[in-house]
């Protein structure tokens, strides 16, 4: 490969990674953190794409669109996690098993809901930043994925000064470490991950839009970003927020790489090749926990 | 002098950057009974986990009767004698009383069925569980469940056994019944190793005493000794 | 010795009527839903038993599938020996998957389970061989004597399979083996402190799942005369054999076959009445719904109601 087409493809992969980053920051928090079996974190996202859809088609900017999903989306997280709460977390015993089964059957009845209302072909959104191309030198860089980029930035960076700097935020990482100290300082652990995983759940939606503004989506999408964004999570180490940034610029580089050189039919067995890797070789993460 | 049973020299042991465990070493004498104690979070489940092998410690040597077990999955250990019993009960919730013996009754001891469920009744009947044998694990109280994780370890035929706080909340006639087992296992040869917070039952129960206090070792000695220990004393109630 | 029994007649049963007069179509049907008994018996024994939920109980199948095809097409093998092979390995792929992620917990197993699917469907795309992304037609062999078709033969051939199946799935369950999984799955922590092997046993369950899931996927491609990837290593596999037990009821061998039973027909007769994704949505929510409300599935909901008697195990 020559190394022009190399540099392209790590510009490519460096704005495909922070935008992974920020697809898996739900999860991060959401599994890393909270602990919770969430394989059906990325068919909300991909239900926060279509949801966008929905919204362009009344004319809606998908990012617009999706920031306004953010509080609808919180409320659904909100309730997902009293509901799995209630239902598996408390009961002890085989919640783990049962745990996994109840949000494989829910991945499960999005995709499909989704199939059935909207089909099987591929949605796309439209927006001025959409198709065209931003020249830089000798490179063109799609104006979609310098957009992706930017708001996978802020939503990157601003979660983690909410998780660092303030009350909630710091209430949130304490209870991933220390539940029952958190318990003897009165406050109560479980409204705390409730709240917590709404957050998780919100950020999925602005996820969600941003996949449908880098490309078209399709029901199945989902089950390629299981690959990907458990990928990120288990190589960033569960709950590190720098380390989900530096896993998706991995992650993203790499699939350039291999996009560039073998094709697309290969591309996504990248993710899922770094996940059994990462679990094989240090399962901790790059900065566990 | 009886024979150093577990020798524990120089271990450590991080959680990311915390050092949970640094550079402690220790050994108890075969037939011992032997206290460790030490604020929360100085530790000492730490260790435990170490020794019978829940944990891989990163830096020293864990020796058990002369043969080193630092790199032995914790079966393995389970199988050359050390048991122990978990701080919150951990039992196999699915099975009866009964059942959660007859597990290491054979996979530890090597027994048959129809051996391991005659024994697992017998143990039943020393520690006072015996019309319980058929309960549904989930279904025990909290000190029927402490007996049931002390039976269980005594299930394992071991020659050590560590203690795990199994007296924490319990009343007062419920500490007497589970220390009169303690001790009736130690008379039969068995070492014991009492992690305790009930400091009464330490000193009554321990021929020597350790205390832990973040990740190392700040006092050993006689129970008396121990507790006059003005190291032992800031320790717990914080400088 | 009822087991014993029992199995005899099923088989006995399966033969009797490829030999009747009986409508065609039944045996096409019928051959799906013993499929599932086998792909749900085998879930169960790492699933139910040890408590490792597997999702990619379509890559064990579609593999076992492919396996079949290349001995068909390199050596023009028996059905009996592609069977064989397809389990060979299938369990080595389990053997595989196992080692590599049983040491972490569980929902680790799980991701990589999906890890596997991925790539085994994008290995087989891009293998010219066995058809590639478009797939192969396939020329069954003639009839064989005494049965009419070649589908009664393949329903019966897979008769035998799920009482082989079972029949592994219940020695297991009875056996010290089952005891172990069963400490692994209440408490795994306590588990590996009482001298059981931890790792063996679940490495022991995951192959024997992995080869039973080959298995039945090898009889696949002679039933549709027909392969490809999107639809051998399909998600319908592993949601079907995942929501088949928890339906059921995992504790028991008869949990998966009651829920394959069941789940198979109802999934046949929307399909052929509604639509094929309507089919599977019904699957989904019986599985969340079973999961929530009644975790111990139909077998547990038999001994509630003191329909079964309650054993203590």
């Amino acid at each position: 490969m020559s190394f022009e087409l190399l540099l392209e493809a790590i510009v490519f992969g460096v704005l495909l990674g922070c935008f992974y980053a920020a697809v898996s920051i739900g999860l991060s928090v959401a599994f890393g953190l909270l602990d919770v079996p969430h394989v059906a974190h990325p068919a909300i996202m991909v239900l926060g794409s279509y949801c966008t859809y929905v919204l362009g088609r009344y004319g809606w900017d998908p990012i617009v669109a999706g920031i306004a999903l953010m509080p609808l989306f919180f409320l659904l997280g909100v309730a997902i996690y009293r509901f799995y709460y209630e239902s598996f977390e408390k009961r002890g015993s085989d919640a783990g098993v049962r745990g996994l089964a109840f949000f494989f059957g829910l991945a499960f009845i999005i995709e499909v809901g989704l199939i059935l209302v909207f089909g099987v072909d591929q949605r796309m959104v439209e927006a001025a930043y959409i198709g065209r191309s931003l020249a830089l030198g000798e490179f063109r860089i799609p104006w979609r994925m310098v957009v992706a980029f930017g708001v996978a930035l802020a939503l990157t960076a601003g979660l983690t000064i909410y998780l660092s700097r303030t009350f909630t935020g710091r209430a949130i990482k304490a209870v991933a470490q220390d539940e029952p100290a958190l318990r003897l300082m009165g406050a109560n652990p479980v409204r705390i991950k409730q709240w917590a995983f709404g957050i998780a759940t919100g950020v999925t939606a602005l996820a969600g839009a941003m996949l449908i503004v880098v490309g078209p989506v399709e029901p199945s999408l989902d089950r390629v970003y299981i690959g990907r964004t458990f990928a990120v999570v288990v190589l960033a180490g569960l709950g590190s927020m720098t380390g989900t940034l530096a896993a998706g610029l991995i992650l993203g580089i790499s699939e350039s790489i291999v996009l560039m050189q073998f094709g697309a039919s290969w591309a996504p067995a990248v993710a899922f090749g770094l996940l059994l890797v990462a679990l094989g070789i240090r399962p901790q993460g790059l900065f566990g926990r | 002098m009886a024979a150093a049973l577990l020798q524990v020299k120089s271990v450590s042991k991080h959680f990311g950057g915390f050092a949970a465990l640094s550079e402690v070493s220790l050994e108890v004498a075969e037939g011992e009974r032997f206290g460790l104690i030490g604020p929360n979070g100085s530790g000492k489940t730490t260790l435990i986990n170490c020794v019978s092998g829940a944990l891989r410690n990163e830096a020293g040597s864990i020796v058990f009767r002369g043969e080193e077990i630092s790199r032995l999955a914790a079966y393995q250990r389970t199988r050359r004698g050390i048991a122990r019993s978990f701080q919150i009960p951990r039992p196999f919730h699915s099975m009866s009383v009964l059942e959660n013996l007859v597990v290491p009754l054979g996979y530890v001891v090597g027994l048959n069925d129809t051996d391991a469920h005659a024994e697992a009744v017998r143990i039943l009947k020393t520690i006072g569980l015996a019309d319980k044998a058929q309960t549904p694990s989930n279904r025990l109280s909290q000190v029927e469940l402490r007996k049931l994780e002390l039976a269980r370890a005594m299930a394992a035929r071991p020659r050590l056994l560590i203690s795990d706080e199994a007296m924490a909340g319990l009343a007062g006639n419920e500490v007497d019944e589970v220390l009169k087992i303690l001790f009736d296992l130690n008379a039969t040869g068995i070492t014991i190793i009492m992690i305790e917070h009930i400091m009464q039952a330490v000193m009554r129960f321990s021929q020597r005493v350790i205390c832990l206090d973040a990740g190392r070792i700040i006092c050993e000695g006689t129970p008396a000794g121990i507790v006059k220990n003005p190291d032992v004393q800031r320790a717990y109630l914080g400088a | 010795m009822k087991f014993w029994i029992g199995m005899a007649v099923t088989v006995a049963l399966a033969a009797g009527l490829a030999l009747s007069r009986t409508n065609e179509y039944f045996f096409y049907a019928g051959f799906v839903v013993l499929q599932f008994v086998v792909l749900a018996t085998a879930w169960n024994i790492l699933g139910g038993y040890a408590g490792y939920v597997n999702f990619g109980t379509a890559a064990f199948f579609g593999i076992g599938a492919y396996t079949a095809v290349v001995l068909f097409k390199a050596a023009g093998a028996p059905l009996a020996l592609q069977i064989l092979a397809a389990a060979v390995i299938s369990g080595l792929l389990g053997f595989g998957t196992g080692l590599l992620t049983l040491r972490l917990r569980g929902i680790f197993f799980s991701i990589a389970t999906v890890a596997v699917i991925f790539i085994m469907e994008t290995a087989m795309v891009n293998w010219r061989y066995v058809g590639g992304a478009t797939g192969m037609q396939l020329l069954r062999p003639p009839v064989m004597e005494p049965f009419e078709s070649y589908t009664r033969m393949l329903f019966v051939t897979m008769a035998i399979l799920a009482v082989i199946a079972v029949s592994i799935a219940r020695y297991i369950e009875v056996s010290w083996i089952g005891r172990g999984l069963r400490a692994i799955r209440d408490s795994e922590e306590a588990a590996e402190c009482f001298g059981v092997p931890t790792l063996q046993l679940k490495l022991f369950a995951c192959t024997v799942s992995g080869a039973l899931m080959g298995a039945a996927g090898a009889a696949m491609p002679m039933y549709m005369s027909f392969i490809e990837p999107p639809s051998s290593f399909s998600l319908t596999y592993s949601v079907s054999a995942l929501a088949m037990p928890m339906i059921g009821g995992t504790s028991h061998w008869l949990g998966p076959v009651i829920g394959a039973v069941l789940l198979g027909s109802v999934q046949q007769i929307v399909t052929v009445t509604i639509s094929n994704e309507i089919n599977v949505l019904v699957v989904g929510v019986l599985l969340v719904v079973f999961v929530v409300a009644a975790p111990d599935g139909i077998l547990g909901l038999l001994k509630k109601l003191r329909w079964l008697p309650r054993s203590s195990r």
